[in-house]
C-alpha cells in the first residue's frame, strides 16, 4: 500500500521512491516513497523500530537500499558514498569533534571541500552567528552546554550550505524546557534561511510543533502523510489516530450509512449511545458491520443529565419494555437520531490548560449492570477534556460529539498490536 | 568496502607469515627427524622422567603461584577502593609499580634482598653470628617468591577494576535487606567479582607457565619447562626443543580459549547507567578526612608499599656499590656513582643500552602502525576473515617468550625466499621481530579499546561533511585513537626495553640487548654494573610511561 507524497511532484529536493532495506530478517524499510518538497520541514515520526532513522540515513548514505532509489536536487544519488551526497547531517549525539574547537568543528565541511582560507573564516563567522554562538569560535566544544552543543552542531551542518539538512532526534538529548524554546527556535532559523530539512523524532508533540508535514511511519512503512492537522483531523488508520495524540477507540456496530457522504450512524455496543462518524477512507462500510468508534477527548461535549436528578437511566425511563442499559442489541430509537451516552464521572484530573474527565457507562441503583461474558473485557472508559464545567466525581452526565468533530470509525480488526482496548477502571 | 580488504588480506597474511607459519615450522619439526615422519621425539618427551617431572613442576608452580598473587592482589584492591583514606591514591598508584618492574630485574632484585648473600641473610647472619648464610635462596621457593611478587599486580589491578565497574547499589540492596557484611561479601559481592579474579588467575597461570627469568636464575636442578627448552636448544636437541616447545605451546593455547571464554562471561558489570567509567559508583566505606581509623588504613597501605618496593630500593642502592667492595658485611660498606660514571665513559658498556632502544623503538612503531590498521579493521569495517584476523591479534598472547624465539630461531635460521625465510638469526633485525610479535596483543588491544570508545557517528558526521576516509582518519581518528595508541605504545616500548625471555634465545653479541648484558654482569660478579642497568632500565621505563600516559589521564577524563 505505497502511499506517495499528497503534495503531488511538485520541486522535490528530496525524493524517495520505492526505498527498501533489509537487515538480515528484518525489514527496517518498507517500500517507502516520499518526496521532500523545497523548502519544508518534513518529520518522520513513529514508535522506535519503524525505520525513520534508517531511512534518515539512507537519505544520508551512511546506508545503501536494497532497491530503491533516492535522488536529490534531482541527481540520482543511489549507491554514492555520504561524502559525495552533501547533506547536513545533526546527529541525535551531536557527534562534535571533542578534539577541535567550535571554528574548527565549524569549519570542517568547508575545509574537507577546499574552501579558501578567507572564505572559511568569513562562513563560519556568519553561521556562528545564525545559532548565537558569535564569540564562541575558540571555546572548546565540551566546554559548551548541551543547547550550545546542539547549535555548534547545527552550525556545523550549515555551513557548506547542503541542498538539504537530516535532522536524527536532535533535541532529545535536551531537558524540557530548553527543548521546547529549541525547536521554536530551530523552526523560525530553518524558515528564515528557506531550509529543506528532514528531521525524525518519535516525540509527536514535537512533530506538531516543527513540521510543515508529518510522515507517520510504521514497521518500515509510511502508515500516512500530511500536513500535522490533516493528520490529527483526518487519521487514515487507527495507528496513526493513536499515535498522534489521545483518542477514544469504541467498540460500535453501523447502524445506518449516509449514501451523501458515506458518513455512517454507529451504535456503541458497551454505551447505549449513537453517534455519527465521518467517512472511512480506505472503503465503504455496511449496515450492521462492526466497526471501531473513534473520538477524540476535546472532541466530546459534557452536558448535565437529566438522570443526576432522577437517579433512573434514559433508557429505562424512555422505553421500559426493551430491557436493561447497554444491552447489546440496542433499540431503534427513531432511526435517524443520534442519541447520548449517559456516563458517571469516576476520574477528574487537572491538566492544566483543561480538565480531563474519565467516563463509565452509567448504570442506575438498583438496576443490574448488564451482564457480561465470562472473560470478557470490562468497557474501557471514555476520556473526555475541555473546560472546567463543574462536574465533579460521582455526577452523571451526556456525552456527545461536538458539531464540528471529527470523529471517524476504522475497521473492527485492526492489524497489529497496541490496538486492544485499554482495560477499565473496574 | 574495496579499501577495506585491500587492507585486511596483506594484514592477515603478515600476520599468518609471522605468527603462524613459525610456530607451525616448529610444529612441523617435532614430528620430523632427519627428514622423516616420526613420532620418536614425542615417545622420548613420554618416557623421560625429567621431562615429565619439568612439566610437572611448571603446572604446580602456576597453580601456587595463582594462590599466593590472590592472596596478595585481591586484599589490596578492597584496601584500595572501597576505603577512603589518606593518600590513598598515591600509594595506590605505588602499588601497581612492580608492573614496570621488569622479569629479571624482579630477579635480581630478590637475589640482592633475600638470597643466601643478600641483605637479610647477612643480617641474620650477622646477628646470630652464624659460621655461614643462614638459608639458600633457591629452588621452587625462591621462584614462587618472585612469581608472587611480579604477578599480584594482575590480580590487583583486575580486582580493582572489577570493584570500581560492580555498582555500589548490589551492595546497598543487599544490606538493605538486612544482610550482614560479611554475607554480602560472600553471597553478593565476591561472586560478581568472580569473573575479574579468574580472568586474572588465569593470566597469572598463563604467565607462570611462560616464566623463564626466575627459574632460570634460582632453579637450579629444579627444572619446568621453559628452563628445559632452553637447554635442549643450547644442546642443539632440535627435536625434543619443538617437542616442548608444542607441549608448552599447546598448553598456553588451552589457557587463552578458557580466558577469552572467562571474558566472554563477564555480565555482571553494567547494572548502572554508563557504569563502565565507574565515577560515580565507587562509593568508598569511610569519610575521607584525619579519623584515625582512616590514618590506620594509610599506615597499612604505606607498611604495604614500601614492602613492595623494597626490591626497586634494592636494586638502587646495589646500584651504588663499587665492583668487588661488598663482600662479607650486612650492608655494602662504601657507595659511589663509579658503576654509573663507567655506563657512561665505556662504549661497550653503553652498546646494550643503545641496542635495547633502537631494537625496542623498531618493534613498537611496528607495533603501532599495524594496531592502528588492525584495531579500525576489527571494529569499524565489516569483512570476511575479521574473526581470523580477530584471533591473529591475539595469538601471541597465548604464546610463551620462549617459544616464540625458538620458532623465530628455527625459520628465520636459512635464506629460503621461496619459502618465506630469511636469515634473520645472527642479524640486528630477529630480536626486534621478536618484541614486535610479542607485543601486537597488548598494543591491539589498546587500540581496540580506543576504537570502540569512538563514536562512530563522529566518521559518519566527517564523511557527510565531505570528507573522506584520508581526511577523516587524518583530522578525525588519529587524533582521537592517538592517547589510547599512545599508552598502549608506551606499555610495548617498556616490554621491549626489558626484554629477556626471547633475547637470551635469539640474540648476537653485536645486538646484545641490556637484560643480557644485566645477566653477563652478574656472572663476572659486577652486582654494582647490573644493578646501575636496572636502574637505568626502570628510570627508561617510566620515563615512556609518563610519556605515553600523559594523555590518557589528562585530557579526555
Amino acid at each position: 500500500m505505497t502511499r506517495s507524497a499528497d503534495a503531488g511532484a511538485g520541486d522535490a529536493v528530496v525524493r524517495i521512491e520505492r526505498v527498501s532495506r533489509t537487515f538480515g530478517e528484518t525489514r527496517a524499510v518498507d517500500d517507502v516513497s516520499i518526496d521532500v518538497l523545497r523548502g519544508e520541514l518534513l518529520v518522520l515520526l513513529g514508535p522506535s523500530g519503524c525505520g525513520k532513522t534508517t531511512t534518515l540515513r539512507m537519505i544520508a548514505g551512511f546506508e545503501q537500499p536494497d532497491s530503491g532509489r533516492i535522488q536529490i536536487e534531482g541527481r540520482d544519488v543511489t549507491g554514492e558514498p555520504p561524502r559525495q551526497r552533501s547533506t547536513g547531517m545533526v546527529f541525535q549525539n551531536y557527534a562534535l569533534f571533542p578534539h577541535l574547537d567550535v571554528f574548527e568543528n565549524v569549519a570542517f565541511g568547508l575545509k574537507a571541500r577546499g574552501a579558501a582560507r578567507a572564505e572559511i573564516a568569513e562562513r563560519v563567522r556568519e553561521v556562528l552567528a545564525l545559532v548565537d554562538l558569535d564569540g564562541y569560535a575558540t571555546r572548546r566544544v565540551q566546554a559548551l552546554s548541551g543547547g550550545q552543543q546542539q547549535r555548534v552542531a547545527l552550525a556545523r551542518a550549515l555551513a557548506p550550505r547542503p541542498p538539504v539538512l537530516l535532522l536524527d532526534e536532535p533535541l532529545s538529548n535536551l531537558d524540557a524546557a530548553l527543548r521546547e524554546r529549541t525547536r521554536t527556535e530551530l523552526r523560525a532559523l530553518l524558515h528564515r534561511l528557506d531550509m529543506t530539512a528532514v528531521f525524525v523524532t518519535h516525540d509527536q508533540e514535537e512533530a506538531f510543533a516543527l513540521a510543515d508535514r508529518i510522515a507517520v511511519m510504521r514497521a518500515g512503512r509510511v502508515e500516512q502523510i500530511g500536513t500535522p492537522e490533516r493528520l490529527y483531523r483526518e487519521p487514515v488508520s487507527e495507528f496513526v489516530a493513536g499515535f498522534l495524540g489521545r483518542a477514544n477507540f469504541l467498540e460500535a456496530t453501523v447502524v445506518r450509512v449516509d449514501p451523501g457522504d458515506g458518513s455512517a450512524l454507529c451504535s456503541l455496543d458497551a454505551w447505549d449511545a449513537r453517534w455519527w462518524a465521518g467517512a472511512r477512507p480506505d472503503g465503504t462500510v455496511r449496515t450492521g458491520e462492526a466497526v471501531r468508534f473513534m473520538a477524540r477527548p476535546e472532541d466530546l461535549e459534557l452536558t448535565p443529565s437529566p438522570e443526576r436528578d432522577v437517579g433512573v437511566p434514559r433508557a429505562i425511563r424512555g422505553d421500559a419494555d426493551i430491557g436493561p442499559v447497554g444491552a447489546t442489541e440496542a433499540p431503534p430509537a427513531g432511526d435517524s437520531d443520534d442519541t447520548s451516552a449517559i456516563a458517571r464521572v469516576v476520574g477528574k484530573h487537572f491538566v492544566g490548560s483543561s480538565v480531563r474527565y474519565v467516563l463509565e457507562p452509567f448504570v442506575a441503583e438498583g438496576a443490574a449492570r448488564p451482564p457480561r461474558a465470562r472473560g470478557e473485557a470490562p468497557t474501557a472508559p471514555i476520556l473526555a477534556s475541555g473546560r472546567e464545567l463543574g462536574f465533579e466525581l460521582g455526577d452523571v452526565v451526556s456525552i456527545a460529539p461536538r458539531m464540528d468533530a471529527s470523529v471517524r470509525w476504522f475497521a473492527a480488526a485492526p492489524e497489529g498490536a497496541g490496538v486492544t482496548p485499554e482495560p477499565g477502571l473496574a | 568496502m574495496k579499501p577495506v580488504r585491500l587492507l585486511a588480506w596483506p594484514l592477515i597474511a603478515l600476520l599468518l607469515w609471522l605468527v603462524v607459519y613459525p610456530n607451525a615450522y616448529v610444529a612441523v619439526d617435532s614430528f620430523v627427524d632427519e627428514g622423516v615422519f616420526t613420532l620418536r621425539h614425542y615417545a622420548r618427551f613420554i618416557d623421560s622422567r625429567a621431562e615429565l617431572t619439568a612439566l610437572w613442576n611448571s603446572v604446580w608452580i602456576s597453580l601456587l603461584s595463582v594462590v599466593f598473587a590472590c592472596l596478595l592482589g585481591v586484599p589490596l584492591a578492597f584496601l584500595f577502593t572501597r576505603r577512603e583514606f589518606p593518600g590513598r591514591r598515591m600509594l595506590g598508584a605505588l602499588v601497581s609499580l612492580p608492573v614496570l618492574l621488569p622479569p629479571l630485574i624482579g630477579v635480581i632484585a630478590f637475589m640482592f634482598l633475600f638470597g643466601e648473600s643478600g641483605f637479610l641473610a647477612r643480617g641474620v647472619q650477622a646477628l646470630l653470628r652464624l659460621e655461614r648464610s643462614p638459608w639458600r635462596f633457591d629452588g621452587p621457593v625462591a621462584i614462587l617468591a618472585v612469581h608472587a611478587y611480579t604477578m599480584y599486580v594482575y590480580v590487583y589491578l583486575f580486582t580493582a577494576a572489577g570493584l570500581a565497574r560492580l555498582d555500589e547499589g548490589y551492595a546497598e540492596a543487599a544490606a538493605s535487606l538486612g544482610a550482614s557484611r560479611a554475607h554480602t561479601l560472600r553471597r553478593v559481592t565476591l561472586p560478581m567479582l568472580a569473573p575479574s579474579i579468574g580472568g586474572a588467575a588465569l593470566l597469572v597461570f598463563m604467565t607462570s607457565m611462560a616464566s623463564f627469568s626466575a627459574p632460570y636464575v634460582f632453579g637450579g636442578g629444579f627444572r619446568v619447562l621453559t628452563t628445559q627448552i632452553f637447554t635442549s636448544k643450547l644442546n642443539n636437541e632440535a627435536g625434543m626443543a619443538a617437542v616442548e616447545t608444542v607441549i608448552l605451546a599447546g598448553a598456553s593455547l588451552l589457557f587463552l580459549a578458557a580466558i577469552q571464554r572467562f571474558e566472554a562471561g563477564r555480565t555482571y558489570t553494567g547494572a548502572g547507567k554508563g557504569s563502565a567509567a565507574g565515577a560515580g559508583t565507587r562509593a568508598l566505606g569511610a569519610p575521607s578526612g584525619g579519623s584515625a581509623r582512616a590514618w590506620g588504613w594509610t599506615a597499612l597501605a604505606a607498611t604495604v608499599a614500601g614492602l613492595l618496593l623494597l626490591p626497586h630500593a634494592t636494586v638502587l642502592l646495589v646500584s651504588f656499590v663499587p665492583p668487588g667492595s661488598w663482600t662479607v658485611q650486612t650492608l655494602p660498606p662504601e657507595y659511589s656513582l663509579e658503576s654509573y660514571a663507567a655506563l657512561a665513559s665505556r662504549p661497550e658498556l653503553l652498546r646494550p643500552i643503545v641496542n635495547s632502544l633502537r631494537m625496542a623503538a623498531v618493534a613498537t612503531v611496528a607495533n603501532v602502525v599495524l594496531a592502528f590498521a588492525a584495531g579500525w579493521l576489527l571494529v569499524r569495517a565489516r569483512f570476511r576473515g575479521q574473526r581470523l584476523l580477530d584471533a591473529l591479534v591475539v595469538l601471541p598472547w597465548a604464546l610463551p617468550g620462549t617459544v616464540i624465539a625458538v620458532a623465530l630461531a628455527s625459520t628465520f635460521a636459512v635464506n629460503q625466499p621461496w619459502a618465506g625465510r630469511f636469515l634473520l638469526l645472527g642479524t640486528f633485525w630477529i630480536l626486534p621481530l621478536a618484541y614486535f610479535i610479542r607485543n601486537i596483543p597488548l598494543v591491539t588491544r589498546a587500540a581496540l579499546a580506543s576504537f570502540r570508545q569512538l563514536d562512530p557517528s563522529l566518521e559518519e558526521a566527517a564523511a557527510s561533511l565531505g570528507a573522506g576516509w584520508r581526511l577523516t582518519a587524518r583530522r578525525i581518528v588519529l587524533p582521537l585513537v592517538l592517547p589510547g595508541l599512545a599508552a598502549g605504545a608506551s606499555l610495548a616500548f617498556v616490554t621491549a626495553l626489558g626484554e629477556f625471555v626471547s633475547s637470551i634465545l635469539l640474540y648476537s653479541h653485536g645486538t646484545r640487548p641490556i637484560s643480557i648484558e644485566i645477566l653477563s654482569q652478574l656472572r663476572a660478579y659486577d652486582l654494582g654494573a647490573a644493578a646501575a642497568y636496572g636502574v637505568l632500565l626502570i628510570l627508561l621505563m617510566g620515563l615512556s610511561f609518563v610519556i605515553g600516559f600523559r594523555g590518557v589521564s589528562g585530557e579526555r577524563a
